[in-house]
């Protein structure tokens, strides 16, 4: 028994790692408002305009710094600070801001290509000893691929793979490091090593050898502490060890790995327990507090990894997906809003509003009316929050769950993911037009497929077709998940992040789609109009309507339960091939801004859309197409099912103007709430929140210097507005705005 | 039977909370600053049956907090007030708070007025003006229809009310119209009154006019500054001016 617990109830946490028991035994619920909040402190001020200074400059040079020291690791560089003395929460990736690492276990053309693009002087024998050496997981990929995939995969057919830099998606229980200490984390595993009974089959033998890294990961996350003469060793007492040990466990993980996603997971609550217990013995204010809570997420806002310009025309902002969720409710009934749930919303206050850390709210239809109210109000002020309904992830993930990335669900620290991008559903139709042959260059993509040949599209021949072509496309999809998960395990392993997991874990293969939107309409529009392709070698380039169709997004059943249609199917397909390591097969709904790129690579479809043009993002209708309002754009994406077809998420982006959404302030907030309630209420599962004016948005095009803070809600995460390309901000302001005169 | 010209499902200004809005096809006035001309037409528009249309508007009840629920709005709604009374006995009968958006013009019978306002929580009126002369000249009919629906309003129903006023430049923003408005309002049961609104004249509809072909004849006149509204509203002193 630890000093440190001393003034904590006990329970099942003190004996094992539960972290939830200590959360439950513990926490305070607050059902009160917004009016105990404060500004920022003297010291976050001055940190935060050093801060502010360094962002500018980085935004002019592309990438501000890189560290050449050595490569990517946990325990690589000295201790870095911004501002020492006005700092509270210590710890940076290396010896100085906004350094980018080299990190070639994922990949190393994409390092050699960042380096290129962005002229950046490395030593040569940092990379060539890698490449003596050591073998990256790009290369073990493509070391197993075969000519299939790697003609779906430059065709686009499936597509954003993580086969070239870290998969991520792995949300350690970075909370474990405050409670536990990692001397007493060590003991556990070895004690889990010495229990394994023979026989060591393959599987066994990789779980010891992966838990064995894992302990000497823990080594290495105590001595990069040391660095900043900080010892983690033991569990944390106060407040600011709580957060500050916390973070040092975060940052193992963005240090040894560069995955595209690296979430938080569910801290604010778990903090809270230690700023209620230092509070209560006043020996914390409140404003130190949020002091506490600014500056963590000043350190969050500037992870960085070191990226290609390609990267970001795919993902735009240079985003990290730094998810935390907060709220929700618990099994008991409680809800899980603490005033540190308040308290890191109010950093959009006291720090602006930012992309990151992907603040998400889980709602709940109990939730207290005083924390809806203000997330709406800060909906309405920063357009910076994503919601996600826990009244439908409950049921499956428990009470304690994080968000991976933007919208996937799972236990913290019980169970992970294989990360799989997503496969392009529009093209897949044209596929099962086209006899398997692909639309821009011709090239045979599956084989035995018969084109469609008749003047005139007709209904159950293409469904039938794009069956057939999503059975081939499922086969292929999960085979080359295999390969990727079983390299990155092989060559990338996690082991900071995976030293905060049980030893034994549970695994999901995240599956997606794109494009769902355009293919519903497809066949709507096929259906209720004549569409025949026009023909260009045989292949169908273009389509033409005659007649008029109801889309997706006007609630209307007949048209959105196609949608629900493909989607049990594809996934029902994905299920009939084993996945790597037992992991258990889910699909999404989702793009980010990759929609827009998706978009490009695919032929004009039988919707009216033309060759190259954006599809909607994520789960969205077409723009321009949810021609009766918002709520029923909202019903229609409500319909889509989450539990047992599209678990790991269906994201829906709104943007509504002020005036749409109420007259007064308190208005907005009220019908924004009431918005959530409604739609989530009907299990809608995801739902990014703009609040913005259009012509606002067109200003910030021309004068990006005006609004260096503006932020919207992209698909899953947010984003500065004057971090998206040209082309990925005409494309925002395309998109549907509802507002209803 | 309803014939409709067009459904928005969030409404936010159009009575408390979120609304579903059934934009109802037809309007005899001709109100020079009217945006919605492609409303006007009798012979245009949907006709969608009952049942449709409370389904429609039972699919949004789980988005109707603080009181959210149904408008007809128009165009003229109290043009079909007929077929609308059954409609909004069944949306009250399922619980949904009712509004109707209307100019107060009507032909069916006081009766059935009565009736359909029994079924109608909230009374949007637009009161076009107040003087009998400058009603005709702004909607090319008489005050005569406005006068009675306001005193069955006033005497046979308890509907609360919301009333409006679209300002102008050059036409209805002078300052002795603005006092005489107040008067007008004054006569209205004040404790059924929760709100007064001045709103100011936008030029958005214009583009409408082109598309259909109609001539604008306000084309001249600018929109109204919020400025200038907010100077006028100090004339007024009444609790629900908003």
């Amino acid at each position: 028994m630890f000093e440190q617990w001393k003034d904590f109830h006990k329970g099942n946490w003190t004996n094992q790692i539960d972290v939830r028991d200590f959360i439950q035994k513990n926490y305070t619920p607050y059902l009160g408002d917004d009016s105990f909040l404060t500004g920022k402190s003297k010291k976050t001020e001055r940190l935060f305009s050093i801060v502010e200074k360094l962002l500018i400059e980085e935004q002019k040079r592309g990438i501000y710094d890189i560290y050449t020291d050595s490569l990517s690791g946990i325990d690589i560089a000295e201790a870095g600070y911004v501002d020492k003395e006005n700092e509270v929460i210590f710890g940076l990736q290396s010896d100085g801001p906004l350094k980018r690492l080299i990190n070639p276990y994922g990949g190393i053309r994409m390092v050699e290509g960042a380096i290129e693009s962005y002229k950046l002087d490395v030593p040569d024998n940092l990379l060539n000893d890698f490449k003596k050496y050591r073998k990256s997981h790009n290369e073990g990929v493509f070391d197993a691929y075969n000519d299939e995939i790697k003609k779906a995969r430059a065709a686009g057919l499936v597509t954003g793979l993580p086969d070239a830099y870290g998969r991520g998606r792995i949300i350690g229980d970075y909370r474990r490091v405050p409670l536990y200490g990692v001397d007493f984390l060590v003991e556990k595993k070895i004690e889990f090593l010495n229990g394994m009974a023979f026989p060591f089959t393959e599987e066994m033998i990789r779980i010891r050898e992966e838990v064995s890294e894992q302990i000497t990961a823990l080594g290495k996350i105590k001595s990069m502490a040391q660095r900043y003469q900080i010892d983690i060793s033991q569990p944390a007492s106060t407040a600011r060890d709580a957060i500050q040990f916390l973070y040092f466990g975060y940052l193992a993980g963005v240090k040894e790995s560069n995955g595209a996603a690296m979430s938080l997971g569910r801290t604010s609550t778990f903090i809270d327990i230690y700023i209620q217990n230092d509070m209560s013995k006043d020996v914390l204010t409140e404003i130190e507090a949020q002091e506490l809570i600014d500056q963590f997420v000043i350190k969050l806002r500037i992870i960085r990894h070191l990226r290609t310009p390609e990267y970001d025309e795919l993902f735009a902002g240079d985003p990290n997906w730094i998810t935390e969720v907060l709220g929700g409710m618990g099994e008991d009934g409680r809800t899980l809003v603490s005033k540190t749930s308040y308290r890191f919303l109010h950093t959009l206050t006291n720090l602006s509003a930012s992309p990151e850390p992907n603040m998400t709210v889980l709602w709940s239809e109990n939730l207290p009316d005083n924390f809806k109210k203000y997330c709406a109000k800060m909906s309405i002020e920063t357009s910076s929050i994503q919601y996600e309904n826990d009244d439908i992830m409950r049921p499956s993930y428990g009470d304690d769950y994080g968000i991976a990335c933007c919208i996937s669900a799972m236990r913290l620290g019980k169970e992970m993911q294989f990360f799989g991008a997503r496969c392009n559903l529009g093209k897949a139709l044209l596929y099962a037009i086209n006899g398997g042959v692909d639309e821009n260059d011709g090239e045979l993509i599956f084989e035995g497929l018969e084109p469609i040949k008749a003047e005139y599209l007709d209904y159950n021949e293409l469904m039938a077709n794009f069956k057939i072509v999503m059975e081939k496309v499922a086969a292929l999809y999960v085979n080359t998940m295999n390969i990727i998960h079983y390299m990155h395990d092989k060559y990338a392993y996690e082991s900071a992040q995976m030293a905060l997991h049980d030893e034994i874990v549970g695994r999901y293969m995240a599956f997606g789609v794109a494009g769902l939107s355009i293919v519903i309409d497809s066949f709507s529009a096929v259906r209720h109009a004549k569409v025949k392709p026009i023909r260009k070698n045989g292949l169908a380039v273009d389509f033409d309507i005659t007649g008029e169709y109801p889309a997706f997004g006007n609630d209307i059943d007949e048209v959105d339960n196609i949608g629900n249609e493909i989607l049990k199917f594809f996934i029902s397909q994905l299920r009939r091939h084993p996945a790597y390591r037992g992991a258990k097969h889910t699909l999404s709904v989702l793009t980010i801004t990759s929609n827009v790129v998706y978009g490009k690579k695919t032929g004009a479809t039988p919707d009216g859309r033309k060759a190259g043009m954006p599809f909607a993002p994520g789960a969205n209708p077409m723009h321009g197409r949810d021609i009766n309002g918002a709520l029923a754009s909202l019903n229609s994406v409500a319909k889509l099912k989450y539990e047992g077809v599209c678990d790991d998420g269906i994201s829906n982006t709104f943007t509504v103007i002020p005036n749409a959404i109420g007259k007064l302030p308190r208005h907005r907030i009220d019908n924004l709430s009431s918005i959530m309630d409604g739609y989530f209420n009907q299990k809608g599962h995801h739902l990014n929140v703009n609040v913005l004016n259009r012509e606002l948005l067109l200003d910030a095009c021309d004068n990006p210097d005006k609004y260096p803070n503006l932020t919207i809600r992209v698909s899953g995460y947010a984003v500065k507005f004057n971090k998206l390309t040209r082309e990925q901000q005409l494309d925002v302001i395309s998109r549907t705005f509802h507002e209803k005169m | 039977m309803l014939k409709i010209h067009s459904i928005e499902t969030m409404g936010a200004l159009d009575g408390p909370g979120l609304r579903i809005i059934f934009f109802l096809q037809g309007c005899p006035l001709r109100c020079l600053y009217c945006h919605n001309p492609d409303t006007w037409q009798l012979d245009k528009g949907t006709l969608i049956d009952d049942e449709a249309i409370v389904g429609k508007a039972l699919r949004y009840k789980p988005y109707f907090k603080n009181n959210g629920g149904v408008t007809f709005s128009g165009g003229e709604p109290l043009l079909q007030a007929k077929e609308l009374v059954d409609i909004l006995k069944t949306l009250k009968a399922n619980g949904l708070h009712t509004a109707i958006d209307t100019s107060g013009y009507f032909n069916a019978s006081e009766d059935i007025i009565v009736e359909l306002l029994q079924y109608t929580d909230l009374v949007i009126l637009d009161i076009k003006h107040e003087n009998a002369g400058m009603y005709k000249m702004i909607t090319g009919h008489s005050i005569e229809k406005y006068l009675h629906f306001k005193e069955i309003l006033i005497k046979k129903a308890q509907s609360k009310v919301w009333l409006k006023h679209v300002v102008v430049p050059g036409l209805t923003d002078n300052q002795q119209h603005i006092k005489d408005l107040e008067k007008e309002v004054r006569t209205f049961p004040l404790e059924r009154v929760e709100k007064f609104e001045l709103l100011p004249y936008h030029t958005l509809g214009k583009s409408k006019y082109e598309a259909l072909g109609i001539d604008y004849s306000l084309s001249d006149t600018p929109e109204m500054s919020i400025e200038d509204i907010n100077s006028l509203k100090k004339l007024i002193k009444l609790d629900c001016l908003i």
